[in-house]
């Protein structure tokens, strides 16, 4: 079992992102929602982060976060998949436990 | 000294994850309102607040965006876009609203006041401003 990592804040802003990626381990399962979301975005200044990271952990966008922000799914980095709030609480369930990256 | 100021709202939230953006448009409309001369400005994470085809039904929050196409009825003249921002974002001024603007006494229309522009005048627009309002 592994864990669920959160992140809720936009990458430009803060870098949650960034310190929940060096420190969750492979096999890990990442979550974006809020405006955390940004940052599954292709072509972007940080889009390295999660390209890079979908190798070794399995990373989740909330789909209603993702569309309310007015972005379509086809500009969504390859690898990542989208989840709806069941998918959340699947995820949650799934997993040991949950760690915010807020 | 003129009883009408030039007022620049500068944003760098994005819409939703806060409450500054909704609450910048909200001060936006009020000092409209109050016959200033009113100007937006979107850097950093600003700009996200003026994507097209914002869909709010799935998070239950009120989709605010559509308010943005309406500011050139209060005569909102100016929305400027920083382009390094749009740009590290990967995004283009073809992913933005487009606001119309119109002069109701002389009919002189705008298609798109939105304007994106480097840094250098960014930096311009403020230091010109009479007063800066941070969101």
């Amino acid at each position: 079992m592994s864990d669920l990592h959160t992140v809720n804040k936009s990458p430009f802003e803060k870098n949650s992102l960034d310190s929940c990626l060096r420190f969750s381990k492979a096999g890990s399962a990442i979550l974006l929602y809020e405006d955390g979301v940004y940052g599954a975005l292709k072509g972007t200044a940080v889009e390295n982060l999660i390209a890079s990271a979908v190798g070794d952990k399995k990373v989740y966008v909330l789909g209603p976060d993702f569309k309310a922000r007015g972005l379509a799914d086809d500009r969504m980095i390859d690898g990542v998949e989208v989840v709806d709030y069941a998918g959340f609480v699947d995820l949650v369930e799934a997993n040991d436990k949950v760690q915010a990256w807020v | 000294m003129s009883d009408t100021k030039n007022f620049m709202f500068l944003n760098r939230r994005a819409p939703y994850g806060t409450i500054y953006a909704w609450e910048s448009l909200e001060v936006v409309l009020i000092a409209a309102a109050f016959e200033q001369n009113v100007s937006l400005m979107f850097v950093d994470d600003g700009v996200y607040e003026l994507t097209k085809s914002q869909d709010t039904a799935g998070i239950g929050m009120k989709n605010f965006s559509p308010t943005y196409r309406t500011l050139g009825d209060y005569e909102v003249r100016h929305m400027y876009v920083d382009k390094a921002s749009l740009e590290a974002r990967g995004l283009t001024a073809d992913d933005l609203v487009q606001v119309e603007w119109e002069d109701w006494e002389t009919e002189e229309s705008v298609d798109n006041i939105v304007e994106v522009v480097d840094s250098e005048r960014v930096a311009e627009l403020l230091e010109e401003s009479d007063v800066v309002f941070s969101f």
